[in-house]
C-alpha cells in the first residue's frame, strides 16, 4: 500500500512564503512566454531560469525530481518522438523542433511544478478568495475535495484487494484487465459521491451553505516581494523572448 | 439518548434535527426552539460517525475556525474561540497539526471542538464513538462530560453500545420503525422494565450480555495459516507498520486481533488474507505456498476476507448473483451454485431479498451479505474486519451464531475488532497489538 504525503517545502524559503495567487501568477507569465515563443532559446532560457529558482523553493532538487519525473520523462519522450517521427527533409532528422517541444513542456511543467509544490493548499484557497476573490463555494470546495485525494488513493488499492479476495483477477486476458479496473473506477466513484455528499453535509451544518459572506481566519497579504516577483517573471520572458528571437 | 434497531430511524432524526434533510416526504412538524430546525442551525451542532468523512481543512486549528469563518466571525475573534474549544475537549496538540496525523480519537474530539465553537446551545451527535478504540471512545466521552456539566446545552445522542453512554444521559428514548416512541424514560427505569424486549429488538442494552455460542468442541487444531517474522512497513516510513512477528492461524479456532487505532491490525489482517504483500516475512497456506503469490480465484477457495466496507466487495448486480460468484469460480454447476446460494440466503434472512441490488440493502443487511459471499466458496479460513462495526446487537448475534458454526465445521476464524464484549463472546484465543 502506498500512503500519500504533501512535499513539506522549509516554510523560511522565499517562494514557500509568497503570496499564492502571486506564485501562480507568475507561473501563468512563463507558461504563456513557452506558448508563443518559438525555437529550442526561448524555452532553454526559461527553463534555465527556472531551475536557478528551485533554491528559493526550500525544496531539493532532487525531490522535486523524484516526485514528479512521469511529467519530465513524458516532455522528454515527446522531445525524442518529435525528432524521430518528424518527416524526413534534406537535411537529417530535427533536432531544434524536437528540442524546443521538450523544452517547452519542461518549461510548462517545471513552472507549475514550482508554484504549486511550494504552496499550502490551505493558503492557495485563502488566497484565491482575498486576491483572485473566487466565490467561497469555489475554493473552500475544491480544498475540501483536495483534502480527500489521498484517501480515494488508499481506497482504490483497497478495492484491489476487495477484489482479490472474492477470487477476481484481471489475469493475463488484456480484457479482462480493462473489465476489472472498469469496475474498480466504479467502486471508487460510488464511494467518492457517498463521501462527497457527507463531506458537504458536515460543511453545510457548520454555516457553509448559508454563508453569504463569510470572515478569513487566516488573512493573506500581498507584499512588495510578491509584486517582485511577478516583476521577475515577466524580465525572464522578456529576455527569453529577445534572445529567443520571438513569437 | 436515543436508542433503536437498525432502521429504525435515529439518524434520520437526529438529521432533521440538526436541519440537514432534505427532499424525500415528511409528516408533522419538527420545532428546534420554536422554529423550524434550519432556521435554528446556529443553534444545533452536530458531530458525525466517521470524523475523517466529516473533516474540511488541513490542519486542526483551521478546522475549527472553518465554521467561525462561515459565521462571520471577526477574524480578531476566531483564534481565541478556536483556542478554547480546543481546551474544552482536552485536544492534545497545538492548532498546526495535521489532520490527517490524527487517530481517530482525536479527530473526532476536533470534531466535537468544531461543533462546539460556534456556542450551539443543542449538541447532535451520531454514533460519535463507533469507529474508535475503546481508550479513545473514553477520552470522547470525557470531553462530552465537561462540555454538559455547565447544564447549559442539550445534548442527544445516538448510540448502539448503550452501557458506556447511558451514563451522559438522564432520558432514554426508543424508536422503532413504523412504530415510533416506544419507550421514554429515565435510563435505569428503561431498562430495567422494557431490557428484555429492546435487547430482543436488536438494541443493544446494558446487562445483557451477548449470548455464549455452545462450547467449541476443538477438533484436533492444525495449523491452517503460518506467518513466519511478516512485517510490514509503509513506503517512506522508517519503521514498521507491522511486526515482524510469527503467529498462527488453526482450525477450529476463532483468533481476535484487538488494540488501539493505527497498531495494524487491518495491515495484519490483509496479509494474513494474502491480499497484501508483506515487505519481509512470509504468511504460508498448508501448502507452503506464500498467499500473495496465488492466483486470486485459488485464494478465495481456500480464504475468505471480509472487508469492513462490505460495498467494496460486491461485484454483481443482486444477491444471488453475488452468492452464486464463489461457487462458480470453483466450477461448480449452476445448478450447485444456485443450491448454495439458497441455503446461505436462509441461513442469513436474504431470502426475500435474492433479486435485490446489493448496494441498496441496510447496513445490517450489506454485512450478512458480505460475510455470506465469503463462505459461497466454502474456505477454511475466514478473516473479517470489524464484523460487528455499526451493526445492531440483533446482527452482532448472528454473526456470533454463524462464526462460531463455521468453527464448528472445523474452519478457523480470524478477526480484527475493537468490539471487546464480541471478542469475548467468540473468541478462543486474542492476539493484542500496540502502537
Amino acid at each position: 500500500m502506498r500512503r500519500f504525503t504533501p512535499l513539506r517545502p522549509d516554510p523560511r524559503a522565499l517562494l514557500a512564503r509568497a503570496n499564492p495567487v502571486a506564485k501562480l501568477g507568475a507561473a501563468a507569465i512563463l507558461m504563456g512566454i513557452l506558448f508563443i515563443g518559438s525555437g529550442p532559446v526561448t524555452p532553454a532560457i526559461v527553463l534555465a531560469g527556472l531551475v536557478a529558482a528551485v533554491p528559493l523553493t526550500g525544496l531539493a532538487l532532487r525531490t522535486i525530481l523524484l516526485r514528479t519525473w512521469p511529467l519530465l520523462l513524458a516532455a522528454l519522450t515527446v522531445g525524442v518522438l518529435n525528432v524521430v517521427l518528424a518527416p524526413a527533409s534534406g537535411d537529417g532528422p530535427d533536432f531544434a523542433n524536437g528540442a524546443a517541444l521538450g523544452l517547452r513542456l519542461l518549461g510548462i511543467a517545471l513552472s507549475g511544478v514550482i508554484a504549486l509544490a511550494t504552496t499550502e493548499p490551505t493558503e492557495l484557497a485563502d488566497s484565491l478568495q482575498q486576491q483572485a476573490h473566487l466565490p467561497p463555494r469555489l475554493a473552500v470546495g475544491v480544498l475540501a475535495a483536495v483534502r480527500t485525494l489521498p484517501i480515494m488513493a488508499i481506497e482504490w488499492q483497497l478495492i484491489g484487494m476487495a477484489r482479490r479476495a472474492r477470487g477476481v483477477s484481471g489475469g493475463r486476458s488484456p480484457l479482462a484487465a480493462a473489465r476489472l479496473s472498469f469496475g474498480k473506477l466504479l467502486a471508487l466513484l460510488v464511494g467518492a459521491v457517498r463521501r462527497a455528499t457527507r463531506l458537504a453535509l458536515a460543511m453545510d451544518a457548520r454555516g457553509f451553505d448559508t454563508a453569504t459572506s463569510r470572515t478569513i481566519a487566516r488573512p493573506q497579504a500581498v507584499r512588495p516581494a510578491d509584486w517582485g516577483l511577478l516583476l521577475a517573471a515577466v524580465a525572464l520572458g522578456a529576455a527569453a523572448l529577445w534572445f529567443g528571437g520571438g513569437a | 439518548m436515543l436508542l433503536g434497531a437498525s432502521g429504525s430511524g435515529k439518524s434520520t432524526l437526529l438529521f432533521g434535527l440538526a436541519g440537514l434533510l432534505e427532499g424525500g416526504e415528511s409528516e408533522g412538524e419538527l420545532r428546534v426552539d420554536g422554529v423550524a430546525p434550519a432556521r435554528a442551525r446556529a443553534r444545533t451542532g452536530i458531530v458525525f460517525q466517521d470524523p475523517e468523512a466529516s473533516l474540511v481543512m488541513a490542519h486542526a486549528g483551521d478546522e475549527v475556525a472553518f465554521g467561525l469563518e462561515n459565521r462571520c466571525v471577526p477574524p480578531n475573534d476566531i483564534w481565541p474561540r478556536v483556542d478554547e474549544a480546543l481546551e474544552l475537549v482536552r485536544f492534545p496538540y497545538g492548532r498546526g497539526r495535521p489532520t490527517d496525523a490524527l487517530s481517530g480519537g482525536e479527530q473526532q474530539r476536533l470534531a466535537l471542538a468544531a461543533a462546539l465553537a460556534l456556542r450551539p446551545s443543542l449538541l447532535l451527535l451520531d454514533e460519535p464513538t463507533a469507529n474508535l478504540d475503546p481508550a479513545g471512545a473514553g477520552l470522547v466521552r470525557g470531553a462530552l462530560k465537561r462540555v454538559l456539566a455547565g447544564g447549559e446545552r442539550t445534548m442527544v445522542l445516538v448510540e448502539h453500545r448503550v452501557a458506556d453512554a447511558a451514563e451522559l444521559v438522564e432520558r432514554v428514548i426508543v424508536l422503532e420503525a413504523g412504530a415510533g416512541v416506544i419507550a421514554d424514560g429515565p435510563p435505569a427505569e428503561v431498562f430495567q422494565e422494557r431490557g428484555d424486549e429492546l435487547a430482543a429488538a436488536g438494541i443493544w442494552v446494558p446487562n445483557h450480555p451477548l449470548p455464549i455460542p455452545p462450547e467449541n468442541p476443538r477438533h484436533t487444531p492444525e495449523t491452517i495459516l503460518d506467518a513466519e517474522q511478516v512485517a510490514y512497513q509503509f513506503p517512506g516510513d522508517d519503521t514498521a507498520a507491522v511486526g515482524p512477528m510469527d503467529l498462527q492461524v488453526r482450525s477450529s479456532e476463532a483468533l481476535a486481533i484487538v488494540g488501539p487505532n493505527g497498531s495494524g491490525k487491518s495491515t495484519l489482517a490483509l496479509m494474513l488474507g494474502g491480499l497484501l504483500r508483506p515487505t519481509t516475512g512470509s504468511v504460508r497456506g498448508r501448502d507452503g505456498q506464500q498467499l500473495w503469490r496465488l492466483p486470486a480465484d485459488r485464494l478465495a477457495a481456500s480464504i475468505g476476507s471480509v472487508f469492513q466496507d462490505p460495498e467494496h466487495q460486491f461485484l454483481t448486480g443482486s444477491v444471488r448473483d453475488e452468492l452464486m460468484l464463489g461457487p462458480l469460480q470453483r466450477q461448480s454447476s449452476v445448478a450447485e451454485a444456485a443450491s448454495r446460494a439458497d441455503e446461505l440466503m436462509t441461513r442469513l434472512r436474504l431470502g426475500a431479498l435474492a433479486e435485490a441490488n446489493p448496494f441498496t440493502l441496510s447496513g445490517g443487511e450489506k454485512r450478512r451479505l458480505s460475510v455470506a459471499t465469503a463462505l459461497a466458496a466454502s474456505p477454511r479460513v475466514l478473516i473479517l474486519d470489524e464484523p460487528t462495526f455499526g451493526q445492531d446487537r440483533r446482527t452482532a448475534v448472528e454473526l456470533l451464531d454463524l462464526l462460531a458454526r463455521q468453527r464448528e465445521e472445523g474452519g478457523a476464524i480470524c478477526f480484527v475488532t475493537h468490539d471487546l464484549p464480541f471478542a469475548a463472546a467468540l473468541a478462543d484465543r486474542a492476539l493484542e497489538l500496540g502502537r
